[in-house]
């Protein structure tokens, strides 16, 4: 039971990796991997092969950091996402990755099953869930930033 | 105006703003 913080910590960094390694991974190489593909015609081979399985892998991972975050947060879950004394470092993290997390599954997902075919959508259907989709990413990229700050500032950062 | 969050690196400012944003509104919860 000693070992189970420990456990839980292991896993929420293991996954949030994978969940945060995919994302920039999307908005730092795939959006302009795509640009770049769709001028030769060689898109295909992102969006069939790369793109449905880099997706899995983050909307799953996203899950899998969530649920071990809360897990390692135990009988604090509470106190820090109602920023109670000493919880309020990890409890800003806390609520930005949760964000985060609805973000993925309510807003990037359901529109990127429209772009990736999974889901039927006329042209303006795509066209609007490619922007929707493309700038919650983009919104997620950004509140990654603060949202790693203050995961590290609860025990590493002076604050 | 362009959408800051068009421009991969207008992303990445965004997210440094914002973090010096919380970080005062955290401060100030702590009571700093």
């Amino acid at each position: 039971m000693e070992m189970l913080p420990g456990i839980y910590r292991w896993i929420h960094i293991l996954a949030g990796v994978m969940w945060v390694g995919l994302l920039y991974y999307f908005n730092f190489v795939q959006v302009a991997a795509l640009k770049a593909a769709q001028a030769d015609s060689t898109a295909a081979g992102i969006t069939k092969h790369v793109a449905p399985r880099a997706l899995l892998y983050f909307r799953w991972a996203a899950v899998v950091t969530w649920l071990a975050g809360a897990a390692l947060l135990g009988a604090n879950f509470v106190p820090a996402f109602t920023f109670q004394a000493g919880w309020e470092n990890i409890g800003m993290g806390a609520w930005l990755g949760t964000i985060m997390l609805i973000n993925v599954w309510a807003l990037i997902w359901p529109n990127q099953k429209k772009i990736l075919g999974l889901v039927q959508a006329n042209d303006q259907e795509k066209n609007k869930a490619r922007r929707v989709a493309f700038l919650t990413s983009r919104v997620n990229t950004m509140l990654s930033i603060p949202m790693l700050f203050f995961m590290v500032a609860q025990s590493h950062i002076g604050m | 105006m362009k959408n800051p969050l068009d421009l991969l690196w207008g992303t990445v400012i965004a997210g440094l703003i914002l973090t010096v944003i919380l970080y005062y509104v955290v401060k100030s919860l702590i009571g700093g």
